[in-house]
């Protein structure tokens, strides 16, 4: 049996990973993936206090931040192709439309 | 604990090929690896149905619209997007050195070779000496993560929940549609 800490500091180490790669990734694609792995470090933290707890809820929460996510990935890739046939580039440097 | 421990040196070597890989295919395929990962580490939390719909809904979809949109836009050819790029100061372009280093060694196969390998071993042992089979644990865990639980509870206390998840999907669906359209 496995303690639910180690689940605990697994999930902040892969949330962890998804932020640097946020942070020092400049490839849009890489950026979402790196925001997916966040979703799936926090889904990991549900089901471990889910177990940890014995109630459903964190179960079904990460059924809905799974819709969520498959919603989000499907807007946001589309938003992806947008950009790359508008401005012809995946690097976030280039798209400053909104810059001030 | 000992799978655990070989589940989750594999997730979190793959979610740093993620982020260091030059490659956004690589990432894609680490990224791959790494919800396969999540879904052995979610059957070792009794949450069968969870790693099933892990399984089909993360490794399968969704990294499969990923690896659509990293062929779609040219995958190999992204390196002027994908530098470490500069005005970041001098620490990121000392890190992206020895990246830049790696990457030519190929190393992404390689790791992903062995990675895979791991977790296929760390299921197989798993599956073999019952440590992945339901049950395991305490006994009020027990079914506690099946289809027949998760079921009843959705369709009950959370029916609201879930009827709405139902209209954010159409939501999203019509708006990647209308996004992705080629006469904008």
């Amino acid at each position: 049996m496995v303690p639910t800490s180690y689940y605990l500091i697994l999930s902040a180490i892969l949330f962890t990973f998804g932020v640097v790669g946020v942070l020092i990734r400049r490839n849009v694609l890489i950026i979402f993936m790196s925001v997916e792995m966040m979703l799936n470090a926090v889904n990991l933290t549900f089901a471990a206090l889910s177990l940890h707890f014995l109630g459903l809820n964190g179960q079904i929460f990460v059924l809905m931040a799974m819709v969520v996510a498959a919603a989000e990935v499907a807007v946001g890739l589309a938003i992806v192709m947008t950009v790359v046939r508008n401005r012809d580039t995946t690097n976030i440097e280039d798209v400053n439309l909104l810059k001030g | 604990m000992f799978l655990f421990m070989v589940f989750a040196l594999i997730a979190v070597v793959a979610a740093l090929g993620v982020i260091v890989s030059r490659k956004p295919v690589y990432s894609a395929l680490f990224l791959l690896l790494n919800f396969a990962t999540l879904a052995a580490l979610y059957i070792m939390l009794q949450a069968q149905f969870l790693a099933a719909v892990q399984v089909i809904v993360y490794a399968g979809a969704i990294v499969v619209l990923f690896l659509f949109v990293v062929m779609l836009i040219g995958g190999g050819e992204l390196g002027q997007g994908d530098k470490v790029t500069g005005g970041q100061g001098d620490k990121v372009s000392a890190a992206s050195a020895p990246l830049r280093l790696r990457s030519e060694l190929g190393w992404p196969r390689i790791a992903a070779l062995a990675l895979a390998v791991l977790l296929l071993a760390g299921v197989g042992y798993g599956l073999i000496t019952g440590q992945l089979h339901a049950g395991q644990g305490t006994a009020a865990a027990f079914g506690q993560g099946s289809v027949e639980a998760i079921g009843a509870a959705l369709y009950t206390d959370y029916l609201l929940p879930f009827e709405m998840t139902s209209v954010l999907l159409l939501v999203g669906m019509v708006g990647a549609v209308v996004l992705a359209r080629s006469e904008g």
